[in-house]
């Protein structure tokens, strides 16, 4: 099965984060990521920018509306996206645990519903 | 002392102490084996960790600066709990010039330098460790602190061996410290009444260095020397505790094996399949003598089971078979009096070798039906059921639970190794 493990953190200021503890940060995904993909569970993974990177973009209101900033303010943003083939929720629950995210953050398990996956979604 | 080389070995790495001369290796000597005695004694009259770790490191950093001109004095530990304690001093002093605020009476009480007596500094490492897994302070932290404290590991050492960034475990060591300062956790050995529970939460800490899990760090896991060294330090606290006997042996029988336990292609090789011959003959019998002292007194415990276990796997070394019936009855016995998840897939594994794979299945099973949920997702009992079905021939059960077990798997060597297991069952007719 298809997760996605959505990782959450409370985003801090600029410059609050020292250089070092951001080698560090860096160091430990690292190190994860090696482990999913030794695993050979990984299917993707990504660490967002900011959310105040971020462009919000919907038509549900008509016409285009091009929005500066998420969707909604939130105390802790989304941060980091990592889908993983695993046979079952208790295997990613096991990945979960060890991201380092869930150090510091939160980390949302969810399976998906559906994925495009050669050439058509998957049922 | 390969144990105490091998962290010593470790610290040696750490900053300000890639000097070697001899000034900068009676410090580092200093550091290994003094930091948990000096920090202990500095911080007993005032619960504050952090001011006496910030006089301590003043006081080598001194020691650094002053020792290659002047000479290592005689006592090299005198020297720097004398600077420590007049750091600390000062600080108060100017802390009281700043707010003007009356010291709480036990700041006063400290031997000023002369009443230094160089021969009897005294040992409150206990009361240190005592501190470290007080029942206040949260679970989690019991382990990383001692080895911080007791041990002098930076905050980046301990986050490692834990998969935990340094910035992290820094905080979470900053937090407990401060907090053993706000509610004043003493520095005492408490009463008779509460000292056997709390002396439990000391072992256990101990045990949790052991256990560390290395997960996504290194990929053949070392057994954490520094649990080794923990441990032997207990022993010399508390000489007639059988429990920290048991606790120390269980850890130098554990660590006898570490050798054999990852073969050359770095594949984990499970107990029964390793080479006796690789075992460390000093960490065994320094174990079995533990376990000698441990049993004369006659206070049968948890981990004096555990390392009894371990003494009848190492036996093999000496005649070539394993005792199943005894090792039956040491699990039994274990099972019975810490039962755990981890005790009952044992009993279950051993049950399996004395009265065949079909009993030590209904043994497992059993277990996992009464655990529930907390079963799922515990690796250990999966991994043996699928080499009990292997076992029983029943292949396809076996293939399911193998995938099972390797989905839950994190440490590379192993999931190799329950791959080649399961590509050798899916083989067999």
């Amino acid at each position: 099965m298809r997760y996605a493990l959505l990782m959450h953190y409370g985003e801090p200021a600029e410059g609050k984060i020292s250089e070092e503890a951001i080698a560090e940060a860096k160091e430990a995904f690292g190190a994860y990521g090696r482990a999913l993909e030794a695993a050979g569970v990984l299917l993707s993974a990504d660490v967002l920018q900011p959310s105040a990177a971020t462009t919000t973009v919907t038509c549900r209101e008509g016409g285009l509306r091009v929005q500066d900033g998420p969707f909604a303010e939130t105390k802790e943003a989304l941060a980091g996206i990592f889908v993983l083939e695993v046979p079952d929720l208790d295997a990613a629950i096991g990945w979960a645990e060890k991201c380092p995210g869930a150090q510091w953050g939160v980390l949302e398990v969810r399976p998906t519903a559906t994925a495009f996956v050669n050439g058509a979604w998957t049922s | 002392m390969d144990k105490l080389t091998s962290v010593g070995r470790r610290r040696e790495a750490g900053p300000g102490q890639d000097e070697p001369g001899p000034a900068a290796r009676s410090a580092g000597v200093a550091a290994r084996d003094s930091h948990g005695r000096l920090l202990a004694l500095l911080a007993a009259s005032t619960s504050d960790l952090a001011a006496a770790e910030d006089a301590l490191a003043d006081a080598f950093e001194r020691a650094l600066r002053i020792w290659p001109s002047q000479g290592v004095p005689g006592n090299p530990d005198a020297w720097l709990l004398t600077v420590a304690r007049n750091r600390l001093r000062d600080q108060w002093k100017s802390a009281r010039a700043q707010r003007a605020v009356p010291l709480e009476a036990g700041q006063d009480t400290l031997a000023p330098i002369d009443d230094v007596d160089v021969d009897s500094i005294p040992d409150r490492r206990l009361e240190l460790m005592l501190v470290c897994a007080h029942p206040a302070i949260e679970r989690s932290a019991h382990t990383p602190l001692m080895l911080n404290t007791v041990l002098g590991f930076t905050a980046g050492q301990v986050g490692r061996a834990f998969s935990v960034p340094p910035s992290t475990m820094a905080t979470r060591l900053v937090r407990a410290k401060q907090r053993i300062k706000a509610a004043g956790i003493p520095f005492r050995i408490p009463d008779r009444a509460d000292l056997a529970a709390r002396m439990t939460s000391v072992l256990e800490a101990v045990y949790g260095a052991y256990v560390i899990d290395w997960a996504t760090g290194p990929q053949a896991r070392e057994l954490p020397s520094e649990a080794l060294h923990l441990a032997e330090v207990l022993t010399t606290l508390v000489p007639g505790d059988p429990e920290a006997r048991g606790l120390a042996a269980l850890i130098e029988l554990s660590a006898a094996r570490a050798p054999a336990r990852v073969d050359a292609g770095g594949r984990f090789v499970p107990l029964a399949d390793q080479d006796p011959s690789l075992w460390n003959p000093h960490l065994i019998s320094r174990g079995r003598e533990h376990l000698r002292v441990a049993h004369a007194r006659g206070q049968l415990g948890r981990f004096q089971l555990e390392a009894a276990i371990q003494a009848v796997h190492c036996a093999r070394g000496r005649d070539g078979t394993t005792d199943w019936p005894a090792l039956l009855a040491l699990h039994r016995i274990l099972h019975a009096v810490a039962p755990s998840l981890g005790s009952g897939v044992a009993l279950a594994a051993v049950t399996a070798e004395v009265d065949g794979p079909a009993a030590g299945l209904a043994t497992l099973d059993a277990l996992l039906e009464e655990a529930g949920q907390h079963a799922r997702r515990f690796q250990p009992a999966k991994a043996t059921r699928a080499h009990l079905l292997e076992r029983l021939g029943r292949k396809q059960e076996a293939l399911a639970a193998y995938d099972n077990a390797i989905s839950l798997t994190h440490e590379t060597a192993e999931r190799q190794y329950l791959q080649h297991r399961r590509d050798r069952a899916s083989r067999a007719p």
